[in-house]
């Protein structure tokens, strides 16, 4: 499983990242007509460094392992241009722009993870 | 997964933006109604939203932060009234109560939930285009 789980490498846990970073801004064009709604979005470096380093090491079957919810820590208010009358934050133009952005990057997550897959496919075919 | 979430934020966007427009669709209907009374009278509504929040002690909702409307609200501008002797509405002094609603404004607050409508209905078909490649992974 060693060699599967270095394929893969950082690449399965920034899938999960970007997926989360999406809902982040799903609830953002959601709550586009919300007074007093504020926009946040993930400082997403720090996630994915937070996964990686912070994960606890369990060397014993009793040790506690670390929740599952890493992005809680990296989620920040987004600085908007210009505050909307009804104290709302959310800029449509930039979270659509972004939206569209983080779509992007997470299909390119998945080409690479594809192209892993195939790899390992192809190995253990031999042909 | 986080991926299912989308769906359902945008869905409850869908969902508010929808009422709002029905408000709408209603404040023009009754533009032109007239009352007997100022108190009578039909005032414009407007839709209120609200985050939906996690709640404390409850499990995670599928939901959370997307949006609900939390209640509707009049438009307290003033109401005006006109005077119509013939009319079978009329109050004794020979006045009736207009509606306070603003045709412009609620054209304006139409387009303005259509594009919101719109924008989700876009979320929603990111979404299923990212689960459905998500998933194709394993054909590679």
């Amino acid at each position: 499983m060693n060699m599967i789980d270095n394929a893969f490498s950082v690449h399965e846990k920034a899938l999960g990242v970007r997926s989360q970073r999406m809902e982040l801004l799903s609830r953002n064009i959601a709550n586009a007509d919300t007074p007093n709604y504020k926009a946040v979005d993930v400082d997403f470096k720090e996630v994915l460094k937070n996964t990686q380093d912070s994960a606890l090491q369990t060397t014993h079957s009793n040790h506690l392992t670390q929740g599952a919810d890493s992005t809680a820590s990296g989620v920040k208010f987004r600085v908007p241009f210009n505050v909307a009358f009804d104290g709302n934050t959310v800029e449509l133009p930039v979270e659509q722009a972004k939206f569209g952005q983080y779509a992007a990057e997470y299909q390119t997550t998945l080409s690479i993870l594809e192209s892993r897959i195939s790899g390992i496919r192809k190995a253990l075919r031999g042909d | 997964m986080a991926l299912d979430n989308l769906f359902n934020i945008a869905g409850s966007a869908l969902n508010a933006q929808t009422a709002r427009m029905n408000a709408t669709a209603s404040n023009l209907a009754n533009a032109g109604a007239v009352a007997a009374s100022d108190k009578d009278a039909f005032r414009a509504k407007r839709t209120v939203f609200k985050t939906i929040m996690e709640e404390l002690g409850s499990t995670t909702s599928a939901n959370t932060g997307g949006v609900k409307v939390s209640g509707i609200s009049d438009d307290p501008k003033p109401i005006a009234r006109m005077s119509d002797p013939g009319n079978p509405s009329a109050d004794k002094d020979g006045y009736v109560y207009l509606s306070n609603v603003n045709e412009m404004t609620e054209m304006v607050e139409m387009m303005a939930a259509a594009r919101s409508y719109q924008n989700n209905v876009e979320v929603v078909n990111t979404a299923r285009q990212l689960m459905m490649r998500t998933l194709d992974i394993i054909k590679s």
